[in-house]
């Protein structure tokens, strides 16, 4: 299933600065799978070694923080837009 | 969902006011009463910045009666492309004064209270606590999370604004009614991940978009009108021009906030000599289990303080407090003929440490990434974290 994903400016990096990109999967977890795999590196700035969200970057399906949904296995129903929102600082 | 006001009404406003705030007086919503809760509504503004120029100006052009603002830095001409309160006269001057004389100049009627020093867990608590509501706009994460752990200890709504590049992020914590800061973010990425706007940029012009919406936020909190930003983050993209909002919800895992800690600590924030001595000299805590499993020859030191080493430690390790390093006495007690690994807690000190070390010319010296708590967390969770 295609969903498309906003990836943030300082992740921007990863996709040749696209803001937004398009994956396929059933859940988040399998979106940020197909993520790395055309972007290598950006699921590991999102998800931790143990295989958590990390804890200063928040993943929404929709306007839904998938932490209070069912985390990455999340279903991600087609044509639903993935956001990917790091705490950012600036302020100055 | 809406609030009460935060404020009651002073009790009159004078003929120079009343035609001052006729236009606000004439919108139902506001009017004579909502005009008295601004003009008695006492608002601190955590950084006379980028996010805090356009909100003191609209604060006091609105006719908030008090104003405080907390900085401790002066102006500089890297500044005024979009911290517009501060002019090309005011470089050189401290940013609080220089605020306080453009306040003055838009609406003579505010009381303006500088604190022209550092906040810190130390006057956090004083400071907050003769104000009805914050507003931060600082550039650091150590100052954010002290702001809202401050907040959700007074229990004073909080308005926060983040910016960079050509995105911004805003909304309302007030622990009473909705989430906090902690709740959106529990914990701060380590050090060097996030850039700042020093180090990325911001497109000046952004800090008015954010900075609006803080002060309409605050104004809606003061006077009781509309629907506050109280669990919703809404997230502007300047360059599609696109605002959203996302629903924030409390932490049902969140630990309860009961004292102000070490902010630098707990963000770990470290210096650019520290991040340089950092870059290709940091191990994990599992690549150190695997060293010791190997039985390779290193010196392993801890860098932290005593009363920190007694609370938990790694096993073989040697307490060389920080301040050596940086003295240069820590040097005649290390081995030549050994390669030498520093930790500390969470990875911060022991890349000052480095960065000092290597500058004596123990050039393959390595610091642990994460630092005690990482080794807790990967390689021994049986052990205390604190």
């Amino acid at each position: 299933m295609s969903v498309s994903v906003r990836v943030p400016t300082i992740l921007r990096t990863y996709t040749k600065d696209a803001a937004e990109v398009t994956a396929e999967g059933e859940t988040v977890q399998e979106v940020l799978a197909d993520l790395d795999a055309n972007y290598p590196g950006i699921r590991a700035r999102v998800v931790d070694d143990s295989g958590k969200i990390r804890r200063f970057v928040n993943v929404y399906v929709g306007d839904e923080d998938v932490r209070f949904a069912q985390g990455l296995d999340t279903p991600t129903v087609s044509g639903t837009q993935i956001s990917i929102i790091p705490a950012v600082a600036g302020g100055c | 969902m809406s609030l009460p006001p935060l404020v009651e009404p002073a009790d009159e406003l004078t003929v120079d006011e009343v035609r001052r705030y006729s236009r606000h007086l004439i919108i139902p919503d506001v009017g004579m009463a909502g005009q008295k809760r601004l003009k008695n509504a006492k608002v601190l503004v955590v950084g006379a910045g980028g996010l805090g120029s356009p909100a003191l100006l609209y604060l006091a052009a609105a006719g908030v009666g008090t104003l405080g603002i907390i900085d401790f830095d002066v102006v500089d001409e890297s500044n005024l492309q979009r911290q517009v309160i501060h002019g090309q006269s005011d470089v050189g001057k401290p940013k609080a004064e220089s605020a306080r004389e453009s306040i003055e100049e838009i609406n003579p009627y505010v009381k303006v209270i500088l604190h022209k020093e550092r906040l810190d867990s130390d006057n956090a608590l004083e400071i907050f606590s003769g104000y009805d509501l914050i507003l931060d706009g600082t550039d650091n994460f150590a100052t954010r999370y002290l702001v809202n752990d401050a907040c959700v200890l007074l229990n004073k709504p909080y308005v926060w604004g983040s910016i960079y590049r050509f995105d911004g992020q805003v909304s309302v914590f007030w622990n009473e009614y909705g989430p906090q800061y902690r709740d959106l973010y529990p914990e701060p990425p380590p050090p060097g991940m996030v850039p700042s706007c020093a180090e990325g940029g911001v497109l000046g012009v952004l800090c008015a978009s954010i900075g609006s919406v803080m002060v309409n936020e605050a104004i809606k909190l003061i006077t009781g009108i509309g629907e506050p930003l109280v669990g919703r983050l809404l997230i502007f993209d300047a360059l599609e021009m696109s605002w959203k909002t996302v629903k924030v919800r409390k932490d049902p895992e969140g630990e309860p906030i009961t004292e102000l800690i070490d902010y630098e600590a707990f963000c770990g924030a470290v210096s650019e000599e520290a991040q340089e001595a950092a870059a290709g000299s940091t191990i994990t805590a599992t690549e150190l289990k695997e060293m010791m499993d190997r039985g390779e020859d290193f010196y392993l030191v801890d860098v932290r303080e005593k009363n920190e080493y007694e609370i938990v430690n790694i096993p073989g390790s040697v307490l060389i407090p920080k301040g050596e390093f940086l003295n240069g006495e820590a040097f005649a007690k290390l081995p030549q003929d050994k390669r030498v690994v520093l930790h500390c807690k969470s990875g911060g000190r022991s890349a000052e440490a480095l960065a000092a070390l290597k500058g004596a010319g123990f050039s393959d010296a390595v610091h642990v990434g994460g630092g005690v708590l990482a080794w807790i967390k990967q390689v021994d969770p049986s052990l205390p974290e604190y």
